[in-house]
């Protein structure tokens, strides 16, 4: 296993505003990991610096020893927290236009994966609900063949029925050997396939750990050591 | 073949105790191949290192083994399979135990409960 993804002291300013302040992580090779945080804790601008969205104010974000530009939008595909997909398109012409963007997007998985959906690729995005636009986002990004998938609250949006439902789908189809970052507040509902944990909090990396261990040492589970640790913060 | 997992402990040690029953029991039977490990992850819906995990821990205990590129199979010893039964027997019969102690019974009044209840 090697380190695909570093930072080193990462520092992230909106102005006056610290989003995050002075964040060391190295991340592994082929490992499912959690970014788990509250809502405004720095999980979005963190999973923007990694896409190159960002700029850190000082600090460093490393991609397998590059910074992130052309080469590493190669090999992550991410899945942002707000979709940004044209309204007046329908599901057809944007799986055209993501084979026409990305070398290794497969697109017989796409439909294969909407048929799985129920959802018609003839139907314009205007006319679907928030939940279906969605899974229509998540299955663009599980088709491509990428390294690294990074998935901002890719279940935040749809039922805990369709949750069982995304997972299954995340799980069966991220590349054999690739590695992938979900963040999410709903600790509960993802923390079983989770490999390792990132807790953050007003900017700070609180922990990083392997779920299994975690568990064993809070005698519970993730949500619950979640709990305990930011009792104390 | 699909397994259920609860959060509160480690799923790779979860998972060690689903299969052992599941040999135990004969679900899986001695030299039976076992399901490929992304197989087995997709069913239960669990991480396929987490499963890795489990698996290399089984085989550590001589549980199970690999042949070459195959796949993994489930022993044939039966003195191995002897003694999962033995462990996993008393495992139970010490968490059935302590939880009759907790309720005030002695050693001696559980034999004797557990006497008559074979009656």
């Amino acid at each position: 296993m090697s380190t695909i993804i570093t930072c080193e002291h990462v520092n992230k300013e909106y102005g006056k505003k610290k989003a995050l302040k002075d964040v060391n992580l190295s991340i592994e090779n082929g490992r499912i990991i959690g970014l788990l945080g509250s809502n405004g804790s720095g999980k979005t601008t963190l999973i923007k610096l990694i896409n190159g969205l960002l700029v850190p104010t000082s600090g460093e974000v490393l991609i397998l020893g590059s910074k992130p530009g052309v080469e590493s939008k190669k090999i992550i595909s991410y899945l942002p927290e707000r979709t940004y997909l044209p309204n007046n398109e329908t599901i057809e012409q944007v799986i055209q236009y993501f084979s026409d963007f990305y070398f290794n997007f497969n697109v017989e998985k796409a439909y294969q994966l909407l048929e799985k959906l129920k959802i018609n690729p003839k139907d314009k995005l205007s006319t679907l609900s928030k939940g279906t636009k969605e899974k229509v986002q998540l299955v663009l990004v599980m088709s491509r063949e990428a390294d690294v998938y990074i998935l901002d609250e890719p279940i935040g949006g749809v039922d805990p029925v369709a949750r069982d439902y995304i997972l299954s789908l995340i799980l069966d189809n991220f590349k054999e050997g690739a590695t992938l970052i979900i963040s999410t507040h709903l600790i509960a509902d993802i923390e079983k396939i989770l490999d390792d944990v990132i807790f953050i909090h007003e900017g700070k990396i609180i922990l990083q750990s392997s779920a299994d261990e975690l568990r064993m040492q809070y005698k519970g589970s993730i949500e619950n050591a979640f709990k305990e640790v930011f009792k104390n913060v | 073949m699909e397994f259920q997992f609860d959060n509160n402990s480690p799923i790779y040690l979860q998972l060690i105790q689903k299969i052992k029953i599941a040999i135990a029991s004969g679900e899986f039977k001695p030299g039976e191949k076992l399901p490929a490990v992304r197989e087995l992850a997709m069913e239960s819906k669990i991480n396929p290192n987490t499963v890795q995990r489990a698996l290399f821990q089984l085989e550590e205990e001589k549980l199970i083994f690999t042949q070459r590129t195959n796949g993994k199979y489930i022993t044939e010893n039966e003195q191995k399979l002897k003694e999962l039964r033995n462990e996993l027997a008393s495992n139970l019969l010490n968490e059935f135990t302590v939880k009759m102690q907790q309720l005030g019974f002695s050693k001696q009044e559980i034999l004797e409960l557990i006497k008559r209840e074979e009656k």
